[in-house]
C-alpha cells in the first residue's frame, strides 16, 4: 500500500489555478524528488502536502499508519531568523511537539529521541551551542535533526542545500540518503539541483505549473524533458 | 537600613511591590517572543490604547480594570492581525491606532475632568494609583499569566522559533499567537497604572534586549529576562522612594542601566 497518494490535485490562489493535474503515489522507502523552474508549483505543492494550504480540487491520502502531521519537515532557511537565541538541543526537541498530544511537557521518551537523532546527524557534541553560531550546514543538520523527531515515515525537505557550500552540500545529501537507506524513511525533496536529484532518488516529479513527468529517475533521464531541462546535456 | 524597612512598612508600598514584581516578571517573559517575531510595536500600540480605554472608563466612573482589560485584548489581537497582513502597511496602522486611542483618551480626559494630574498619572504612572481591590486583581490576573506561558512553554518556543515547522507538526499557531497577544495586553493594562501608558511598553522590551545580548540558549534567555525585569523594577521603585522621583522613570532608567551593562559584557564576551 502506497504511503501517499494524490489523485487529481489542484490548488489555485484566489481562484487562479497555480497547480493542476498532479497525480503520484510513493512507497515507503521511495526518495522523491521534486524539480521545476521558479513559479511552478513545488512550494504550493509543498504546502498541500503539510495542510497548510488546502487543495482546491482532487485528494491527497496517506497510507500506511501515516498522520498528515507526523510528516518531518525542513522548511526553507529564509524562514528562520538566523539571530534566533536558542540552542541546539532546544531545536531539535522542539521537533517532537506532534508526539506531545494534550501533554503540556516534555518527558524523558522526547528527551532521549531529540538526542538520538541529534547523535545520528553526527552533532550530539553541538547540543550545548547556539544554534545562531553555527555554520550553514551545521544548522541545516540541526533542523533535520528536528525533523526526523517529528517523523518516523516521511520526510519532506524544501530546497534543503540552499546557500551551502559544495563539502557541506555533498554531507548533507550523504546524510538524507543514509537516512533513506538504513531507517527506511520515504523522503520528498524540492531541489534546484537536478543532477544531484538523478543521482540520490528514486523517483522524480517534474512540475510546471500542472504535472509535467512522473516516474523513475531512471526513465526520466530518458526523457527528452529532462534533455531540454537540461539545456541539452545528457546526463 | 532602616529607611529600608520603614519603605516596605507602607501598605501603598507593600501593595506596588507586590503588583510590580509580578508584571515585571510577565512582562518579561512575554518581551521575549514579542522581540523575537518583531511585534515590540505591539507592545508600544496596546499601551496607548490602553490610555485610551482608561479615560473613558473614569469619564463613565466605571471599574478601570474591568473595562480597560477587554478593550486592550481585543485591540492585542487586532493588531496582531494587521501586523501580519501584508497587504496593508502594518507599522502605519499600529502608529494610526496608537495615535488615535491616545487622542481619544485624551479629549475624554479633558472635556470630564480636565487636563489635571489624573492624565498625568496615567501617561506617567503612579505608585499611588493602585487601590486595594486593584491590586488583588491584578496579582490574581499576572498569576494567570505566568501560569498560562509556564504551561505553554514548549508550544511557545516552537511557534516563535519555526511558525511553518510547527503548523506543519499540528501546533495551531494562529491560536498560540492570539494568546501570547492577550496575556500581553493583559500585562500592559495591569503595568499601565504604576509605569505609564508612555512606559510600561520599555517593560516589555528591555529586558529581553539586555538578556540577548548576554545568553545564547532560549531557556536562558527568558529566565535571564525574568530576573533583569524584577530586579530593575525593585532597584527603579527603591530609587524612587530616596530619590523622590517618579517610580516609572526610575524604572525604566533601571533598565536602560542594565541593557548597556549587558551590551557591554556581550561584547567583550564576542570579542574574545
Amino acid at each position: 500500500m502506497a504511503i501517499l497518494s494524490c489523485e487529481n490535485l489542484r490548488f489555485a490562489y484566489e481562484g487562479v489555478t497555480v497547480l493542476e493535474d498532479v497525480q503520484f503515489s510513493l512507497n515507503q522507502g521511495d526518495y522523491l524528488c521534486v524539480v521545476g523552474e521558479n513559479g511552478s508549483g513545488k512550494s504550493t505543492l509543498i504546502r498541500g502536502l503539510l495542510g497548510l494550504k488546502r487543495p482546491d480540487g482532487g485528494s491527497i491520502r496517506y497510507g500506511e499508519g501515516l498522520k498528515q502531521t507526523e510528516i518531518g519537515y525542513l522548511p526553507q532557511q529564509t524562514g528562520i531568523q538566523r539571530d534566533f537565541p536558542a540552542s541546539v538541543y532546544e531545536v531539535a526537541l522542539s521537533g517532537c511537539l506532534g508526539s506531545l498530544g494534550r501533554r503540556l511537557r516534555f518527558g524523558a521518551a522526547e528527551r532521549e529521541r531529540a538526542l538520538m537523532n541529534l547523535e545520528r546527524m553526527g552533532i550530539e557534541e553541538l547540543k550545548d551551542r547556539s544554534y545562531q553560531a553555527l555554520s550553514g550546514g551545521q544548522q541545516q543538520r540541526v533542523l533535520l535533526a528536528r525533523a526526523l523527531c517529528a517523523t518516523q515515515k516521511l520526510l519532506l525537505l524544501d530546497e534543503p542545500v540552499t546557500g551551502l557550500d559544495p563539502i557541506a552540500t555533498g554531507e548533507l545529501y550523504n546524510l538524507i540518503k543514509l537516512v533513506n537507506l538504513c531507517d527506511n524513511i520515504t523522503v520528498i525533496m524540492v531541489s534546484h539541483d537536478i543532477h544531484e536529484a538523478v543521482r540520490y532518488a528514486t523517483h522524480i516529479l517534474h512540475l510546471g505549473q500542472r504535472q509535467l513527468f512522473f516516474g523513475t529517475a531512471a526513465a526520466y533521464k530518458e526523457s527528452s524533458l529532462a534533455r531540454r531541462f537540461l539545456g541539452g546535456n545528457r546526463l | 537600613m532602616n529607611a529600608l524597612l520603614q519603605m516596605l512598612s507602607y501598605h501603598f508600598m507593600q501593595r506596588a511591590l507586590l503588583v510590580g514584581v509580578l508584571v515585571s516578571l510577565c512582562a518579561a517573559l512575554l518581551g521575549v517572543p514579542l522581540v523575537l517575531k518583531r511585534y515590540s510595536m505591539i507592545g508600544d500600540g496596546l499601551s496607548h490604547v490602553g490610555f485610551g480605554a482608561l479615560a473613558i472608563a473614569s469619564a463613565l466612573h466605571l471599574a478601570p480594570l474591568a473595562v480597560t482589560v477587554p478593550v486592550v485584548a481585543v485591540a492585542a489581537v487586532l493588531l496582531l492581525r494587521l501586523s501580519r497582513n501584508s497587504r496593508i502597511n502594518g507599522d502605519a496602522a499600529i502608529a494610526l491606532i496608537s495615535s488615535s486611542a491616545l487622542a481619544v483618551g485624551i479629549v475624554s480626559v479633558s472635556v470630564t475632568t480636565g487636563m489635571n494630574t489624573e492624565v498625568s498619572s496615567y501617561m506617567f504612572g503612579s505608585i499611588l494609583a493602585l487601590s486595594r481591590s486593584d491590586a488583588l486583581l491584578s496579582a490574581l490576573l499576572s498569576a494567570a499569566v505566568l501560569a498560562l506561558y509556564l504551561l505553554f512553554y514548549p508550544r511557545i518556543f516552537a511557534v516563535t522559533f519555526d511558525e511553518s515547522f510547527s503548523r506543519a507538526t499540528g501546533v495551531r499557531a494562529g491560536a498560540y499567537n492570539s494568546l501570547i497577544a492577550v496575556l500581553t495586553a493583559v500585562t500592559v493594562v495591569l503595568g499601565m497604572r504604576m509605569m505609564g501608558a508612555l512606559l510600561i511598553s520599555s517593560l516589555i522590551i528591555f529586558p529581553a534586549l539586555s538578556a540577548m545580548r548576554l545568553c545564547r540558549s532560549f531557556r536562558g534567555v527568558v529566565s535571564c529576562a525574568a530576573a533583569l525585569s524584577v530586579g530593575c523594577f525593585l532597584a527603579g521603585v527603591t530609587a524612587s522612594y530616596f530619590l523622590e522621583t517618579p517610580a516609572g522613570a526610575s524604572v525604566v532608567l533601571a533598565d536602560l542601566a542594565a541593557f548597556a551593562v549587558c551590551a557591554l559584557l556581550g561584547r567583550r564576551r564576542k570579542g574574545r
